[in-house]
């Protein structure tokens, strides 16, 4: 009976290791399965360039995820000003020393003011022009960014179709142009930010009016910034001239948001055509409070900043 | 029981995905964030059964696709978050596995599934970026997610387990 009782414990070890075997090996048509979905998802979201089939499917996703977004966000907010009460005497001697030379600069172009007449009477029109629009500001804090893993550079915003944003809207905050709104959904916004590799922004000289195409490149660092490709190639762009936006009221930029400096200037002689480096004048990696810009007069869930400054 | 774990499993991706995007790019290194859902999928493929995992991982990664600040084309997480369950299912042992071997498992899963994103994006030309860029980024998340693994791996498997006593015993 012990022998039989052997035999019976090795059988029960053997059909153990099987399972045990089993258990380990991960189902293959299971993987080839859920692979497959993967790529018709990919295949479904690439041929249906102008509506995609996800679209829906993205816009439930937001529904449901956007206000943990902002709800998340809004918990953390109070933390991330945590490191600015260390600062010690000698980032504060940093700080004054930056600032006297950024007022020392800013005394020297105002005594050049005449000189920059013309550029400035060209800065009024463009500015004008953006006040003749008559758009307003709905404004909006970033709740969410998009990793860099994923190689896309957007943010979420805690204002949506209820706040009167919809797609295309143009972005910008207190420095300069921000990016287009992408999707709403009720309570949030995707915005494309200009810096993304796939945005192409239409950019005006600010001295000269000649216009071209910005791109982004794909970092956050500031200096790497955006690139200018001129339309006319035989028009070389001057260092330290300010990029304005071309755009149309119809288009997804508004006119007249500044969107950076020219920092440097490459000639390609076989493309015969100009690059310029521009340096935004936003600062990406710390994006917080930015306004969308809306056509006067809309409904809004919130508090509006019309065209003359006044909130409505 | 299933029915349990799929609600504790979809909760805990969700969690994941939030904190990935509204907490941690305050604390991000040049706009790399740890990948948290990545860390979520494989704690699953670690000790629950290799179905779930594969199953789990697709989920968490069409979540990642979709969800706010997602733009690129969607399905290209779910392809990576997949394979990487498929990979950290056939490293698991009988037994309970060591702290290395989990945090061996979490840094090849994690170079494996940003790779494959990156590499699906240069297929599809998603965005148009240099390979030396797209290497930094992968190591970059590489270091992340293991510095990450002490904290959330243990907790989540530990879930995972006590959810699933069909495995606990082994």
């Amino acid at each position: 009976m012990g022998a039989f009782g052997g035999h019976d414990g090795r059988e029960r070890r053997w059909t153990g290791l099987d399972r045990l075997e089993s258990r380990n090996r991960p189902p293959r048509s299971l993987l080839v399965a859920l692979a497959l979905a993967s790529i018709t998802l990919i295949t479904l979201d690439v041929s249906g360039e102008g509506a995609s089939p996800l679209e829906p499917a993205r816009r439930v996703v937001g529904e449901a995820l956007g206000p943990a977004e902002a709800g998340v966000a809004a918990a953390v907010r109070p933390f991330t000003t945590v490191p600015a009460w260390f600062r010690s005497k000698g980032d504060l001697a940093d700080q004054v020393r930056d600032l006297e030379a950024s007022n020392a600069e800013l005394r020297g172009q105002v005594e050049l003011a005449g000189f920059d007449r013309n550029r400035l009477e060209q800065y009024d029109g463009l500015t004008t022009a953006a006040e003749d629009l008559g758009s307003a500001l709905v404004p909006a804090r970033v709740v969410a960014l998009g990793s860099r893993q994923s190689q896309s550079f957007t943010v979420t915003i805690d204002a949506g179709s209820e706040a009167g944003i919809g797609p295309d809207m143009t972005v910008v905050n207190n420095d300069g142009l921000v990016g287009r709104v992408l999707r709403v959904t009720r309570s949030t916004a995707t915005v494309l930010l200009v810096i993304d590799p796939d945005s192409t922004v239409g950019g005006r000289v600010g001295s000269s009016m000649e216009i071209g195409f910005v791109t982004g490149s794909g970092s956050l660092r500031q200096e790497s910034g955006l690139d200018l490709r001129l339309v006319d190639d035989a028009s070389v762009p001057s260092r330290d001239d300010t990029v304005v936006t071309w755009g149309s009221t119809t288009g997804p930029y508004a006119p007249g948001v500044p969107i950076g400096t020219i920092t440097e200037v490459y000639s390609s002689l076989r493309e015969a055509s100009q690059r310029a480096v521009v340096k935004p004048f936003v600062d990406f990696s710390a994006l917080d409070v930015v306004g969308v810009m809306v056509p006067s007069g809309m409904q809004s869930d919130r508090a509006v900043i019309e065209a003359d400054g006044s909130l409505r | 029981m299933t029915g349990l774990r799929w609600v504790i499993a979809t909760a805990a991706v969700v969690v994941a995905l939030v904190v990935q995007v509204s907490l941690f790019p305050h604390v991000a290194w040049h706009g790399v964030v740890p990948n948290l859902c990545l860390l979520v999928v494989v704690a699953a493929a670690l000790t629950v059964e290799a179905p779930f995992a594969l199953l789990l991982g697709f989920a968490a990664g069409l979540t990642l696709d979709l969800a706010p600040p997602a733009d690129h084309v969607a399905g290209r997480w779910a392809l990576a978050l997949t394979i990487a369950a498929f990979l950290a299912a056939r490293v698991r042992q009988d037994q309970k596995p060591s702290a290395l071997a989990v945090v061996g498992t979490v840094a090849a899963s994690s170079f494996v599934a940003t790779s494959l994103f990156a590499l699906s994006g240069v297929l599809l030309q998603d965005p148009a970026m240099s390979v030396a860029g797209l290497l930094q980024v992968v190591l970059v998340a590489v270091v992340w997610d293991v510095l990450l693994t002490p904290f959330v791996l243990p907790p989540l498997m530990k879930l995972f387990t006590r959810l699933s006593p069909q495995w606990a015993t082994t």
